[in-house]
């Protein structure tokens, strides 16, 4: 997302950024893999997540941004996400 | 629109907590969030009031905001009278036709914010009728300064100010039910939830809260996983047992009727809940037996009474 400017304020404003916090990615320490072949698209990884860096249209994670928590990976029914350690 | 819960309605709508926030990883408090904010239309706008937490440090740091909402952080104990206090703004300016579109209000508070510091203002807002969400996030302690006990915070729990040793053994008094306190208002809409299986719970009690007009309150359970100790991959377990156990049953109350959202299929010992977080590992030490029989009495005792009330 651009940082929005469709507010002006002379008064000082915080705007809404995707990354409000800075590259959380950096705190991971497992990464979670969708195997695409396991998946069925029931999206419970997407709604369970807490950082909300699930891709709903192509299931693509954004690692920017991804803390490793790993509750997708506990809440998939089809078990499809690995935790791989990051290097 | 219905208030049934379809999945594949949801994934049409905007995320409106974007992510990159500095909320711990496996953090309850970001599921509860998104969860409830899922619940407003597509085409309404919100207003979101954060009392001080966890969750407002994380979200908000200036110059920006996790928010795609308007978003405004004043102080720990006035969220709810800078919420009301928006919303009489708002209908003001509606009045006079300055403003398009509606525009709903939430209050996001942990527990600490709701059933201490801010209560005095959540109840005022409550009595004054505005049209506002009050959602409290319970993750039973004051997690952003470091585990101290709260009103909310379980008898027994270990937390930074109720330590276990041989003068005392975790917290001496139970939790107090915040949720009863504001059934007693005599507000529309009153429901305790968690984000639990599909979120459908969660979503048509947020969807009932948001959209009922006048003051409504969500009580949410959100583990910590810092704070209750436990694997954070496992925040979901942790609900499940929570609401099976019937530590934290669902309920609501819509215009004064009492009504249960789940019956555990089967009611599990309180002890599988204690024992799966370290907060409670001192009840588990030889001779100290009783704390586990006199944590479930309480849970039973709290239990039956909401049976007979929702009439089950």
């Amino acid at each position: 997302m651009e940082q929005r400017n469709d507010f002006p304020s002379k008064y000082p404003v915080s705007y809404p950024v995707i990354g409000a916090g800075g590259d959380t990615g950096s705190w991971r320490m497992f990464r979670p893999e969708i195997d695409k072949d396991k998946c069925i698209k029931c999206l419970f990884c997407w709604i369970y997540c807490p950082d909300g860096v699930i891709d709903r249209d192509n299931l693509q994670i954004n690692y920017d941004f991804c803390k490793g928590c790993g509750i997708c990976a506990k809440e998939c029914p089809r078990n499809a996400i690995n935790m791989i350690r990051e290097e | 629109m219905s208030t049934v819960y379809d999945l594949k309605r949801e994934v049409e709508k905007p995320e409106r907590l974007t992510g990159g926030h500095r909320l711990c990883a496996g953090c309850g408090a970001g599921v509860v969030v998104s969860g409830v904010l899922r619940a407003l239309e597509k085409e309404d706008r919100a207003v979101i009031v954060n009392a001080t937490s966890c969750l407002e440090v994380s979200t908000f740091m200036y110059p920006y905001t996790a928010y795609t909402d308007s978003f405004i952080h004043s102080a720990f104990e006035n969220s709810a009278a800078t919420c009301s206090g928006a919303e009489a703004a708002y209908n003001a300016l509606k009045r006079r036709g300055k403003i398009d579109g509606t525009v709903k209000f939430i209050t996001f508070a942990g527990d600490g914010g709701t059933y201490d510091i801010g209560f005095q203002s959540l109840s005022g807002a409550m009595e004054r009728g505005h049209d506002m969400v009050y959602v409290c996030y319970d993750n039973e302690a004051y997690m952003n300064t470091g585990i101290q006990r709260s009103s909310s915070t379980p008898r027994f729990t270990r937390t930074t100010t109720t330590a276990v040793g041989s003068a005392q053994q975790g917290k001496k008094q139970n939790k107090k039910d915040l949720t009863e306190i504001l059934v007693a208002h005599n507000i529309p809409y009153a429901a305790q939830t968690a984000p639990m299986g599909n979120f459908r719970d969660l979503h048509s009690k947020a969807y009932k809260a948001i959209y009922t007009p006048g003051p409504c309150f969500l009580n949410v359970l959100s583990p910590c996983p810092r704070g209750w100790d436990y694997p954070m991959a496992k925040l979901p377990e942790i609900i499940k047992l929570a609401v099976d156990t019937c530590v934290w049953p669902l309920y609501e109350v819509e215009e004064g009727v009492w009504r249960l959202s789940y019956t555990p299929k089967k009611k599990l010992p309180v002890e599988d809940f204690l024992r799966s977080q370290g907060r409670f590992k001192h009840m588990f030490k030889q001779g100290n037996e009783w704390m586990i029989e006199e944590a479930q009495q309480y849970v039973d005792q709290k239990w039956d009474k909401l049976l007979e009330r929702t009439g089950a």
